[in-house]
Formats: structure tokens, C-alpha cells, sequence
């Protein structure tokens, strides 16, 4: 059999290729090559004003620039001893809400699941399915519309600060959502009933997964940080547990734990630990469809993606319902030296940031983390544990089946490669 | 128009992508355009691809690494028309942050081994390397504005997009001057407009996403900014921003550091 080589993937974000090297039957090299290339953002954010760190994060990725955001203002506000307005606390979340709508709808119908209907696009199934792609196309668009009500737009919104947020939404704009939020939510259930229905290719793994998890609320924004083989940490003890090393044969700069495991963060890794915190119509839609948790075949990340969507469609219309802005946005801040950590889940899964900032509040180290960097490590292990099944397949089938499970990761090669180290030594 | 439809090519650069999926984004238009071009390379909507020449080719990011110079030539060749889509592809974007210091500094902050990265010491414009027919500004771009593009080329038109600045759009929306009436630093006044206010609309200033206008007087806004600053040296570094590579706002900036030495 000939070599799986795939010279620019297709339905990811950011630029990268495939290569996995075949010899009688056994996968004997693989490489996911990045050739996104850097872009120095730690480097940069070095000598700029705190408050403008929300900014400056966000054009890290287009798609989860709220994450930036959030990972970034979360640490600041630790550096500086600050806690927010609980009413901004929701509206953080309801913005993340935003996110994980637009994010997941797009992933899952525009790049995921066309490799399980047969077609190239999602444009290309409109022919045939116009009402799924039409759905789709709505659902996703109910998520950039709320993060437009709270941020002025869904790219890169301009309305959160260390502090808060610059300001609070018109309560009437948010109330205005609530007929497509509920659509939303009846559609959401829909398509994690359809989700249920796809032929996902068969592939278990045993993985380590690691997700930020709170005892009160679907971990997004706080809490601690819970691994599957009960690690727990503190955010900031975060470095303490996960590491990050040069491999061989990776372009990449990959994370393992402290006891030199690859491990699993995203979709997968935060339903499996946290279905507990879900809201009812997610974990009525988990039992309607009997979904057996964990989780474990990597390809169900767009079930996992689906079932998160009727949450954050659900906790969306509980946050506009109780959205009641009093007072000021944000607290008046107090420069002084000091660091802080921050840790959200991304879309794509749990996201640090850690700062010092100096007495003028100006930005003295930065260091990123981002979802993908963490899971590089365990996309290539599994292309390792598929390889036995897809020697087997045609060449076309196989270069397809090893393509769909790097897209099942949703990797955001673009937040990945400004902190990817390349590698020490060609092979 | 032809009896064929027009091939579109997407292609990215050093960027955040988040340009390209502002095309992604447009829910409502998005099958439409899909029927009224023929997409024949878009690497982030679909597998499928076919070889150029292509009628039209947006590119977004900027150009940083010798790779990047070579292939934006050989689009170049490929297209009809192009287009550089959004602040990076303009004037080199957030990541033109590193022209204004030592990029191997920056390299050994954030690598380990910075002997294997393969990048140019600048992050520079499209326009800087080849012969662009139309830039669309933003950081990201807007949308109505790259609908009235693609519109406009379908129809042998020239594209109306705005020449005035954020102030224009302040003033439509009715949103009160936040650098008048709150002495909040803002350089609205000196960039060009497409966001529709949306900073000075949260209440905060413009921090210049959409690049800069051609015909504001920036020599006096510097001087309201540097009397406004909240924390010392604010002025240099909202102009050394998003488009702080743009040439009218890398030499004001230029120049108020070298008053300051």
C-alpha cells in the first residue's frame, strides 16, 4: 500500500498537512506538518498596556477569539486581586454561550460531518439536503448574533475588559434573541438526534481527559482542573501537572502530563467528566439517544459537540431570562505588580494563559497554551491505533478515514502554531 | 455576464482566519453566492479543489515567510482578479507587531529553538510583493463589504465602499464622542470606517481596525492624544495596533518616539 499523504488538509482551521509513512502494513512514520507559521504573539504581548491584552489575544483565532479573551482577562484580574460583578460573570458566560453555538454549528456541519455523507462541502450537500444545510446555516447564526448583541460583532468583539465589560447590552437586544434561541434549542436536540445517527468509524481509545470542572455549573470559565485518572489541580498549579517537551518525528511543541502521558482535552474530555453539570434537555437528549458515557472513539467528537450545543442553546435562554444589569460593568482597577493564571475551555478545550505585568500594569511575560498544542500528541497516537484498520482499506478510503480523524479534533492549527516549537532534528 | 460562471479561489496566509470565516459567516447569503460563483479552491469550506487560472482570488494574512513570498506570486499568476482581504492582508496585520522590534528577539522569547523557524524579519502587505486590484480592509473585514466586492465584480461595477472615517458612523448611530465628551483616547477620527462605531458605540475608543483614512489631519488628533493618555506612551501604541504597520500610522507613531527621545 502506498503512503497516506495529504499536502494541505481541508474543513480545518489553519494550515497544515498529513503524512503517514506504511511498510508492510504497519504505519511506521506519522506527521502532522504544520506550516502555519509563527507569529510571536507572546513576544509581542510583552510591553503593551493589560487592558490591551483582550485585544491583542483574540486575533490569536478567529473562530474562538471569546476564549482568548476570556483565558487572558481571567488571568489579569487574578495578577491584579479582582473579582467582577457576578451579573458580568453570567454575561461571560452568556457570551461564551455565544461562542460554543457558532463554534460547534460550524464544526459540525460545515467541517465534520460531510466526511460521513459523502460529499466534499457542506455547500455541496445543499444540492441534496438544502433544509439540513439551511439548519445548520441558522443554527450557527443564532450564536454570531448573540455574540454581536454582547460584543458589537461575533469576530473579534470588542466589549470585554479586565474588570467587566466596557459596557452592559441593552437588556430589550438580548430579550429580542429569545424566539431564536428557543428555535435554537428544538433544532439543537434535533441534530444531536440526527448526530447519533451517523456512521462514525470505529476506534476506542484510552485516554486521559482533562477538563477545567466545577461542582455548580458546566465548567467553561472557572474552577478546577480534573483529569479522568484523578489528577486535580488549581488553575494555577496547572504547569505542575502538564508539561510541555520536544518529541521526535513532531514539528510541534507537545504536552504530556507529569507522568509522561499524552492526554485529552475538547468536547470529549468535558462531557465525559462533566455530564453531571449539563442542563436537563442535554441530559435528557443523552438518555433519548442512549448515549453509553465515556466516550471514548474520537470521531464522536461531533455527538459530544452536538450534546454540548443543546446545553449552551438551553443555559443561553436561562442567562437572557435572569440578564438583570445594575450598577457598573466593570470595577475600577487598581494598578500593581503582581501574575496571574487563566484557564477557559475553548471550544476546542481548556485554554491557559499565564502574565506578570509590572506596577504600570504593562505586560512583562505572557505564556499560551492553547487546546490544540495539548492535543497534537494524542492526534498522532491515534492515527497510530487506526493504522492497523485503515491498511486495510483503499487508498482512498484510508486517506479519507485518517483525514476525518484529525478533523474530528477540530484542531485550530492557527492558535496552535504562534506557540508550536519546530523540531529539534529532521528525521 | 458570461454564460460561465466565475471561479473563486480563498486562500490563506499568516492570519487568524478569522477573514476567511467571515465568508462562512454569511448565513443568510452564503448558498447564494455559493450558486452565483463557481468555488473552486477554499481549503476551509471544502475538499474539493481544481486548478486555476480562477476568475477571482481572495487572500487573507499577511506575507512572513519566504514560502509565502513565493506562493503569493504564483496566485498572482492564477488570478484574474485579486483581492487582499482584511487588515493583515493590507498592511501586514497584528503580527506586523514584530517589524517594530527585533524579530529575533521575539523569536528567542517565544521558541526554543528559533534556529529552526523559517519566518522574514517583517509581516508585510499583499500589495507589498504583488500587484493587488482591490483591498478590503478590517479587522475582520466586513461582511456588506465583501458582498458589495463580489457583488460589484459580478456586475462590472465599481465597488461603493465608504472613504470616510469612524466619526461619520459615530454620528449615524448617534453615539456621543467619547474623546469630546469623555476625553477617552480614540482614533476613530483617523480611521476608516466599516465596524459601524462599534467601540465608541461600548463606550470605549476606536483602537483602528479598518486602517487608516486618507485625509485626516493627524497631526492634530496626536496632539489631543497625547494630552488624553491614561498610562504613558498609550498614544504610540494605539496607533502601533492592529494596523500599526498601515505607513500614515507607523509614521506618526515613528515620529512622536523620536520626540519623546
Amino acid at each position: 500500500m502506498k503512503n497516506i499523504e495529504v499536502p494541505a488538509l481541508a474543513r480545518v482551521e489553519g494550515e497544515g498537512g498529513l503524512f503517514i509513512g506504511l511498510q508492510d502494513g504497519k504505519a511506521v512514520e506519522i506527521r502532522l506538518d504544520i506550516y502555519e507559521p509563527p507569529r510571536f504573539f507572546e513576544g509581542f504581548l510583552v510591553g503593551r498596556f493589560l487592558q490591551e491584552v483582550p485585544d491583542i489575544t483574540a486575533r490569536i483565532c478567529g473562530i474562538c477569539p471569546v476564549a482568548y479573551q476570556m483565558s487572558s482577562v481571567y488571568a489579569l484580574e487574578r495578577a491584579l486581586g479582582v473579582t467582577i460583578h457576578p451579573q458580568a460573570r453570567a454575561l461571560r458566560r452568556l457570551m461564551y454561550c455565544g461562542e460554543y453555538i457558532e463554534s460547534h454549528a460550524l464544526h459540525i456541519y460545515l467541517l465534520q460531518a460531510p466526511d460521513m455523507l459523502g460529499v466534499q462541502s457542506a455547500l455541496e450537500l445543499a444540492a441534496t439536503a438544502p433544509e439540513v444545510v439551511k439548519n445548520a446555516l441558522r443554527l450557527k447564526k443564532i450564536g454570531n448574533n448573540l455574540l454581536k448583541a454582547i460584543g458589537g460583532r461575533s469576530v473579534h468583539p470588542v466589549n470585554v475588559c479586565v474588570g467587566g465589560f466596557y459596557r452592559w447590552p441593552k437588556a430589550a437586544d438580548l430579550k429580542a434573541l429569545l424566539p431564536d434561541l428557543e428555535w435554537g434549542l428544538a433544532a439543537s436536540i434535533e441534530c444531536a438526534k440526527w448526530a447519533a445517527t451517523l456512521p462514525y468509524p470505529e476506534l476506542e481509545i484510552d485516554y486521559e481527559f482533562v477538563a477545567l470542572h466545577h461542582p455548580d455549573e458546566y465548567g467553561v470559565i472557572e474552577g478546577e482542573i480534573l483529569s479522568s485518572k484523578g489528577r486535580v489541580l488549581t488553575i494555577p498549579e496547572y504547569e505542575n501537572g502538564y508539561i510541555e517537551e520536544h518529541v521526535e518525528r513532531s514539528n510541534a511543541l507537545h504536552s504530556h502530563t507529569v507522568d509522561g502521558n499524552t492526554y485529552l482535552v475538547g468536547p470529549l474530555a468535558r462531557l465525559n467528566l462533566n455530564n453531571q453539570q449539563l442542563f436537563p434537555a442535554a441530559k435528557q437528549v443523552i438518555k433519548d439517544i442512549g448515549v453509553e458515557l465515556p466516550l471514548k472513539n474520537p470521531y464522536k467528537s461531533l455527538l459530544a459537540r452536538a450534546i454540548e450545543l443543546v446545553h449552551f442553546y438551553e443555559e443561553a435562554i436561562s442567562l437572557v431570562n435572569s440578564y438583570k444589569p445594575e450598577g457598573r460593568s466593570y470595577i475600577t482597577l487598581k494598578l500593581k505588580a503582581g501574575e496571574g493564571t487563566g484557564a477557559t475551555e475553548a471550544p476546542r478545550g481548556l485554554l491557559y494563559h499565564r502574565y506578570k505585568i509590572d506596577d504600570q500594569g504593562l505586560v512583562q511575560f505572557a505564556k499560551i497554551t492553547p487546546p490544540t498544542a495539548q492535543n497534537l500528541p494524542r492526534i498522532e497516537a491515534d492515527l497510530f491505533a487506526l493504522a492497523p484498520q485503515i491498511v486495510e482499506m483503499s487508498h482512498e478510503k484510508a486517506t479519507l478515514t485518517a483525514e476525518h480523524l484529525v478533523r474530528a479534533y477540530d484542531p485550530c492549527i492557527s492558535c496552535a502554531t504562534h506557540f508550536l516549537k519546530l523540531k529539534v532534528e529532521n528525521v | 455576464m458570461s454564460p460561465h460562471k466565475p471561479t473563486l479561489a480563498v486562500y490563506k496566509f499568516s492570519s487568524c482566519d478569522g477573514c476567511q470565516l467571515s465568508i462562512l459567516n454569511m448565513e443568510d447569503e452564503l448558498l447564494d453566492l455559493a450558486g452565483a460563483l463557481d468555488i473552486a479552491y477554499f481549503l476551509e469550506a471544502t475538499r474539493a479543489e481544481r486548478p486555476g487560472p480562477y476568475d477571482i482570488a481572495i487572500v487573507e494574512g499577511s506575507i512572513t515567510t519566504p514560502h509565502e513570498v513565493e506562493r503569493i506570486k504564483e496566485i498572482r499568476r492564477q488570478a484574474k482578479v485579486l483581492i487582499a482581504l482584511g487588515t493583515c492582508a493590507t498592511s501586514g496585520g497584528i503580527q506586523a507587531l514584530r517589524n517594530f522590534t527585533d524579530a529575533k528577539a521575539l523569536a528567542n522569547t517565544v521558541y526554543d529553538h528559533p534556529e529552526y523557524l523559517h519566518y522574514l524579519d517583517t509581516a508585510t502587505a499583499i500589495a507589498e510583493h504583488v500587484a493587488v486590484d482591490l483591498e478590503l480592509w478590517g479587522c475582520p473585514v466586513n461582511k456588506g463589504q465583501v458582498l458589495e466586492v463580489i457583488s460589484a465584480l459580478l456586475n462590472n461595477r465599481r465597488p461603493n465602499l465608504p472613504a470616510y472615517s469612524v466619526c461619520l458612523e459615530c454620528k449615524r448611530r448617534g453615539t456621543i464622542c467619547v474623546l469630546v465628551d469623555k476625553g477617552i483616547p480614540c482614533i476613530g477620527p483617523a480611521t476608516q470606517a466599516g465596524c459601524g462605531a462599534i467601540c465608541p458605540t461600548s463606550g470605549r475608543g476606536c483602537y483602528g481596525c479598518f486602517g487608516p483614512t486618507r485625509s485626516t489631519n493627524l497631526d492634530s488628533l496626536t496632539n489631543i492624544l497625547t494630552k488624553l493618555e491614561r498610562t504613558p506612551g498609550e498614544t504610540v501604541r494605539l496607533y502601533r495596533g492592529i494596523s500599526g504597520y498601515a505607513p500614515a500610522f507607523r509614521e506618526i507613531a515613528d515620529e512622536l518616539l523620536k520626540e519623546a527621545k
